[in-house]
């Protein structure tokens, strides 16, 4: 026996472990670029981790005031926190120090935006219907601890950045009647800044938030596993197979490599592009702000709902003042955020399909959803462009009135124009498609009939590409019946409401009587 | 917080000083305490006392100048008068290339500069004959700055419009207050020395010569040392961070998934 033959008897005699491998090695994924989004995000956190415990040898997670006395001759000898100070040291005075700094920050904005593009993939392939509705919330915790996670962490350095984000929140924080001063002194240990606030979100940094996260990541694999993959709709995929590689041993050597593509990539960036330069924005100190204060992207949304409320909207009711100018965005975000966190619950609960979905949706073949997904997504993206709205301003050399007015415009239209514009371009989609099973498609060989006419040749596609075009769900809007009681309920009245809103407008799948009857005719 | 206060505090004893040597100056020098300043200006070959050069400088104001701010530089309704804003203001405007201004805006944006340094230095000493105003700082007004002090006094000072990396930032109502790292040292003193446009006068009293000269060490140092990290991005913190890895980050991984699973089809 070799050597390695004899290891794995060893262990398998002690944990029988063999039949779990197995079992996980005889498991499928399908193949398709899209589903390595989440592979990315989870790389990312790796790349994260590693990167991170390098960091935390070195860095001092505490404000106690320090002489700095390193080699960036900027600073030398400004008064500044222990934070900071071990911040520029592992910038400037440890071997590594920066790069690993470098790679810690582009992994974690690289982890948000896979994180953010693995969720449209899942939200526009409907690939969160049932059995995988709780694996979408699972994944929605995530994406909002991966923002914690980065919050958290960027404002460890105690830079002038940071604190200004601080700031913020703290002024978010207070806003709130009654309850806001008392946990903004709970959070800070005291007034702004306090002493105490670095080494709180050094805890929930390097302790609580990363152990969530692994929790929550762990569930989630383990969900995928048991869900098993679901795939696009092709030849021979149906509701109960998979079509793909066995994880063992293709799926897991190409996971592997990919892990240090990924790694590569974000090295490459750390190697060679600047991020998060606190030695240029000096230590926290209140009293000065700089211009072009933004906290890192994904926080961003956040900045811009602060931006677009339009200003001196305060009143003041028993005694305390209520700051509408910032209750009102935070209670913008947390509805948005609610929504993505509930939508594949209200879908389940329009749809009323009780059905496993393990067949992707085309993103056309569900217009509605793709529709909303639109609007969800260009909300998102104008709160996100105005948290820079300064920059845009002096980049394309406008007036910032100007940029905040229109994206506050937009806020409200933008949804609603990329909804009702992508809705019609699905149907639109699906109409093509309809034509082209009835139809065939144009092959641009024009004939001249013995009449004198001109006629284009339609070639018919084959089976496999037809099945791909015909067979999609088709929802109907549900009629509204009355209960066994005999009575329809404002519930059941609301839900037959949503479902034409949903399914009013739709193109059926060509039925095969459908595509007999056009066969015929294209013979005749 | 407490750097500040020491310098506030420094400058406050620095007064009495800088007002007395002002007077002495003032008694002393016949022709205005002015003259006694300009005598030594950056670049010395232009003698800014003479009356040749003065003549030169009213012909070309004449030419170039005048439709706006009128002939005695007594200012008109398409520009301010001129009278009392120091060859320092006119090195600046016209040695930026600001002025002469082209078209109304919200602020007269940096062009090309249009006269030669004679000519520049020639404006001002007309400018500057007309009465006493700020003058164009000496060389060795601009080095030998504390780099370390001028950080704080940039932070505190400046950075709430220019950006706390000099990157620049936006104003109200159109205007912006410039990235600064492409700016001499002497236009970064007479900046400060004269406040043009939007932009506040930071005088002696408020920052001394001394600070003027940490600061602008501090921007001379920024500009002599890219960053340590690789790309700067434009300085602009997590808006090109952001910009970057959607567009950079995301496009090769993305480019990537797509190469490795076509590859095995
Ligand atoms: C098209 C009209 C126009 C022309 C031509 C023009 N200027 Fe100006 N200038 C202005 C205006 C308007 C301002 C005020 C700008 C502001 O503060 O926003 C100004 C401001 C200035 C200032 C700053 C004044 C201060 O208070 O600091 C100086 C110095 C100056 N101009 C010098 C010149 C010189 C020298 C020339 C000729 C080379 C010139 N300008 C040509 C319109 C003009
Ligand atoms: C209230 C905002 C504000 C503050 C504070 C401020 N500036 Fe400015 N600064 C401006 C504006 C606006 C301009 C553009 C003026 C113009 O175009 O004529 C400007 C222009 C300048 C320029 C000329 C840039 C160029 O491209 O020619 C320099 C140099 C400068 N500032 C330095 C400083 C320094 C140093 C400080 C701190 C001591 C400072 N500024 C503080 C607003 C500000």
């Amino acid at each position: 026996m070799s050597i390695t033959a004899k290891a794995s008897n060893y262990l398998d005699e002690r944990t029988s472990i063999s039949g779990a491998v197995k079992e996980f090695g005889r498991k499928i994924f399908p193949d398709h670029w899209s589903f390595l989004l989440g592979e990315v995000a989870l790389y990312s956190f790796v790349i994260i981790l590693l990167s991170g415990t390098f960091l935390t040898f070195f860095f001092q997670a505490s404000m106690t005031p320090v002489e700095y006395s390193g080699s960036y001759v900027p600073l030398k000898g400004v008064e500044m926190s222990a934070a900071m100070s071990s911040t520029l040291d592992i910038s400037f005075d440890i071997r590594g120090g920066l790069l690993m700094r470098q790679v810690h920050h582009w992994a974690a904005l690289l982890f948000v935006s896979a994180i953010g593009l693995h969720m449209l993939r899942v939200f526009f392939t409907g690939a969160f219907r049932k059995p995988r509705e709780i694996n979408w919330s699972i994944g929605f915790v995530l994406f909002v601890l991966a923002m914690a996670e980065g919050f958290t962490g960027y404002s460890l350095p105690d830079d002038l950045l940071s604190g200004n984000g601080l700031r913020i929140i703290d002024g978010m924080i207070v806003a709130f009647p009654v309850v806001g001063t008392w946990i903004s002194f709970l959070l800070f240990g005291g007034e702004f800044p306090g002493g105490d606030i670095v080494g709180r979100l050094y805890s929930l940094h390097i302790l609580l938030l990363p152990l969530i996260v692994i929790a929550f990541i762990g569930v989630h694999l383990m969900f995928v596993i048991i869900h098993k993959h679901t795939q696009y709709p092709g030849p021979g995929r149906t509701e109960q197979n998979v079509v793909g590689y066995p994880v063992l041993p293709v799926y897991a050597a190409k996971a592997g490599g990919f892990f240090f593509i990924v790694f590569g990539v974000v090295a490459l960036f750390a190697a060679t592009v600047t991020i998060n330069p606190i030695w240029s924005y000096g230590p926290y100190d209140p009293s000065p702000v700089s211009a072009g204060t933004q906290p890192d992207w994904y926080i961003g949304f956040a900045d811009g709902a602060l931006r677009l409320m339009p200003p001196h909207l305060e009143t003041y009711w028993f005694g305390y003042t209520w700051s509408w100018n910032i209750l009102i965005p935070v209670i913008i975000l947390v509805v948005f955020l609610a929504v993505v966190f509930a939508y594949p619950f209200f879908e389940a609960w329009v749809t009323g399909d009780k059905r496993e979905h393990h067949l992707l949706d085309r993103p056309r073949n569900a217009p509605v959803r793709t529709a909303i997904g639109a609007a969800g997504v260009t909300f998102y993206a104008v709160l996100w462009a105005a948290a820079s709205s300064d920059i845009i301003a002096t980049h394309f050399k406008v007036t910032m009135e100007g940029v905040i007015n229109t994206l506050q415009i937009l806020l409200v239209l933008g949804p609603i124009f990329a909804f009702m514009i992508t809705k019609r371009m699905c149907l639109a989609l699906q109409k093509k498609d309809r034509e082209i099973v009835l139809h065939g498609y144009e092959t641009g060989r024009i004939v001249r009939l013995p009449g004198g006419e001109f006629i284009e040749v339609h070639e018919q596609i084959d089976e496999f590409e037809r099945w791909q075009l015909v067979s999609f769900n088709d929802n109907a809007p549900i009629m509204l019946r009355p209960n066994p009681r005999g009575r329809i309920t404002s519930r059941m009245r609301a839900r037959a409401n949503w479902s034409r809103f949903f399914f009013e407008d739709r193109i059926a799948p060509v039925s095969k009587s459908e595509h007999m009857e056009a066969l015929e005719h294209a013979h005749h | 917080m407490r750097k500040k206060n020491v310098s506030s505090l420094k400058s406050g004893r620095r007064r009495p000083a800088v007002s007395a040597a002002l007077l002495v100056l003032g008694l002393l020098v016949t022709g205005g305490a002015y003259a006694a300043f300009s005598a030594s200006t950056a670049s010395a070959e232009v003698d800014l006392q003479s009356q040749q050069v003065i003549t030169e400088g009213q012909k070309l104001f004449a030419a170039n100048c005048a439709t706006c701010h009128g002939q005695q530089a007594q200012g008109t309704e398409a520009g301010p008068s001129l009278i009392g804003v120091g060859s320092a203001a006119v090195d600046f405007q016209v040695g930026t290339g600001r002025m002469p201004m082209q078209a109304q805006g919200p602020q007269a944006p940096e062009k090309p500069v249009q006269f030669t340094d004679e000519q520049v230095k020639a404006l001002a000493a007309y400018v500057a004959s007309l009465a006493p105003g700020p003058s164009i700082p000496t060389a060795d007004q601009l080095v030998n700055g504390n780099v370390a002090n001028g950080g704080e006094l940039f932070r505190i000072n400046c950075a709430m419009c220019h950006n706390v990396a000099g990157a620049g930032g936006a104003l109200t109502e159109g205007k912006y207050a410039p990235e600064l790292k492409s700016v001499e040292a002497v236009h970064v003193y007479e900046a400060m020395l004269t406040g043009p446009q939007n932009m506040p006068v930071f005088n002696d009293l408020n920052l001394t010569p001394e600070d003027k000269k940490d600061i602008i060490a501090y921007l001379e140092y920024n500009k002599n040392h890219p960053s340590v990290g690789g790309l700067e991005l434009s300085s602009l913190g997590p808006v090109s961070e952001g910009l970057f890895i959607w567009i950079f980050g995301i496009g090769a991984i993305v480019g990537l998934t797509i190469w490795i699973t076509a590859k095995s089809n």
